[in-house]
């Protein structure tokens, strides 16, 4: 077992000085950075990351420099295959899918990114709240989680979709004032842990206010875990929304996001199965690139959940 | 024991009450009148329609009206269609998406518990990297996608099943495949993490060191305590495979509640959906109600405070 036993010469004396007691050997490093280090050592989680980063970039370059609009319709050219004009094709009204895959990405990916943000930012603001004050306040509003909880996101986002009328803006709203209960609970969960923690009561000790104690020390050390939470949350808004407008009740046309394109190309499967096929694909890369980056943070910002 | 059912049972009637008055604020929340696109409806039909649900009278009053016909098991009418009431769409479509629904969370539990426990023994091994591509793969591709490719690969170009409709054997097959993909990937990820870390504990050891084969290690004291935590998302994963049907039967023409439910809010069919909605909601938390009573019997350690 101990090929190589440890011998006095190994080890080196140190004087008894305090001065050299203290001093620090290695350069400092915070949570972020040893997180950051972590990730980068983890290939899937940054191949996953150039994946998503490619994904933002071309569909913010893509529509500028195509020769063909999203809309632009050309009669001459419909249901055509993937060629060199039209690489992802073209649909029943002749518009080069090519364009609107990476239309529809800028639709998509706006309408996830802004629903995840509100999303965030209630749960992170409701979980807190609850968590710090706890007790009474705390039970009532978690049972207000579980209530919204006990109807699944998609039926209460189709109910707000009705009552709302469709449209990109209501599917935002939609999305972002259904989805905070897992974010809720999970701040929740962390605050009452980190609310009995010294340097919060150091903190109370010296004055600090609820707003301080709940944004300078209990949010941040929560930062971890809603990051990776965020991660996951990102690709289920791309998700609801997609599912949405598949079955006919997301945005409208001539609008085009992953969804809509899947649902156009679903309806022409039988015949001309590229068309469905391209959207699909980069609505199920994207989702996996998340997937698979928040499992890499998860590593990273919390080592304890290695498996 | 007694207490606790009881106490569970009032914050689920806590809970539907809830549910079912903010149903009722947001249908009424619409503007405009219910009758209003409607060319064909009979003044006499109206009249009759409005004085049964009330609509003549204060909000106030057809909430306890909406309220009362609730508890009488009536979930109302469709504004669309003259001779459809939601009862009737709940009649013909629920033994449908059940039936559905079931299969895919038959599917899901059975594979993907196995996928799981396959995965947390063979750790680091080939089975256990197929299982993290499947998981992977069922989380990261949308129902839709699957149902559709199934529907070209197994149904139109290999003839394997019908494309769509329902009835038989042959119709169920991948509709249900569909749906519960997702929910194989989900259990078997959750049910190998939970392996994983059950395998790792003391008692393992024990048992290893007591000299019990491996097979009665991995199913009496491996199995039995990594259940747990799909046991407490089961009742979550059956909801929402309910709701994943929407689209599933929307794909294959299934004439479930998903289907229904659809064509309803195309049609903007309110009160058809506020009395699905509120069926929905009366499932829902009867199936957590019941996760939560079955759990406490599979796991005495469970506070029951």
């Amino acid at each position: 077992m101990h090929a190589n036993p440890l011998t006095r010469d190994q080890f080196e004396r140190t004087l008894k000085s305090s001065a050299a007691l203290n001093e620090i050997k290695r350069p400092a490093t915070t949570y972020w950075k040893d997180a950051w280090r972590r990730l980068r050592s983890n290939p899937v989680a940054m191949v996953s990351m150039g994946i998503l980063a490619l994904i933002v970039i071309l569909a913010i370059v893509i529509p500028f420099v195509s020769p063909y609009a999203y809309d632009q319709q050309d009669y001459t050219a419909i249901n055509q295959g993937p060629s060199a004009q039209h690489w992802f094709g073209t649909d029943s009204l002749g518009r080069d899918i090519f364009v609107r895959c990476w239309a529809g990405a800028r639709v998509s990916l706006l309408i996830a990114l802004v629903a995840t943000c509100i999303n965030v930012i209630i749960g992170v603001l409701y979980g807190g709240i609850s968590g710090y004050f706890g007790g009474r306040v705390d039970m009532i509003m978690m049972r207000g989680v579980e209530i919204i909880y006990t109807i699944p996101d998609l039926l209460w986002v189709i109910m707000l979709m009705v009552v709302m009328g469709s449209g990109l803006n209501t599917i935002i709203i939609a999305i972002a004032i259904t989805g905070w209960g897992s974010m809720a609970r999970l701040v929740r969960g962390q605050v009452l842990q980190l609310k009995q923690s010294e340097y919060v009561m150091a903190s109370k000790t010296l004055g600090a206010g609820f707003g301080r104690i709940i944004f300078k020390h209990l949010i941040p050390n929560c930062m971890g875990p809603i990051i990776i939470d965020l991660t996951f949350s990102i690709p289920s808004a791309i998700f609801t929304e997609a599912s949405l407008s598949y079955l006919g009740m997301g945005i409208p046309v001539p609008l085009a996001s992953w969804g809509t394109l899947a649902n156009d190309g679903a309806n022409m499967l039988l015949l001309y199965p590229y068309q469905l096929f391209f959207p699909a694909l980069l609505i199920s890369l994207t989702m996996l690139g998340f997937n698979l980056l928040g499992d890499g943070l998860r590593d990273a910002l919390d080592p304890r959940l290695r498996r | 024991m007694v207490k606790y059912v009881i106490k569970r049972l009032l914050i689920a009637i806590l809970t539907l009450w809830i549910i079912l008055t903010a149903t009722f604020i947001l249908m009424k929340s619409i503007p405009g009148d219910p009758f209003a696109n409607e060319k064909m409806i009979l003044p006499e039909i109206r009249a009759n329609m409005e004085a049964k649900y009330g609509l003549d009278k204060p909000e106030i009053e057809q909430y306890f009206i909406y309220m009362n016909n609730l508890l009488h098991g009536d979930f109302g009418v469709s504004f669309k269609y003259k001779n459809r009431s939601v009862n009737d769409v709940i009649a013909t479509g629920f033994p449908v998406s059940c039936t559905l629904g079931l299969t895919a969370c038959a599917i899901g539990l059975v594979l993907g518990v196995s996928f799981g426990i396959l995965a947390g023994v063979k750790r680091g091994r080939w089975p256990d990297y197929l299982v993290i591509f499947i998981s992977i793969l069922g989380v990261s591709v949308p129902a839709f996608v699957f149902a559709s490719l199934f529907q070209y690969f197994f149904a139109a170009k290999l003839q394997w099943f019908p494309v769509t409709g329902w009835g038989t054997l042959a119709t169920m097959v991948l509709p249900s495949l569909a749906l519960g993909f997702r929910m194989v990937a989900y259990i078997a990820r959750m049910m190998r993490t939970s392996m994983l870390d059950v395998l790792g504990q003391d008692y393992i050891k024990t048992a290893k060191a007591k000299g019990l084969s491996q097979r009665e290690i991995i199913w009496k004291h491996g199995v039995r305590n990594a259940i747990m935590p799909v046991v407490t998302v089961s009742g979550s994963m059956i909801a929402s495979t309910m709701v994943g049907s929407f689209i599933v039967e929307n794909i294959f023409n299934i004439p479930g509640m998903g289907k229904y439910l659809v064509d309803a809010v195309k049609t903007s069919d309110y009160t058809m959906i506020m009395g699905m909605t509120a069926f929905y909601a009366i499932v829902m938390i009867l199936m957590m109600f019941l996760v939560d009573i079955l759990y406490m019997l599979i796991d005495p350690r469970v506070k029951m405070d």
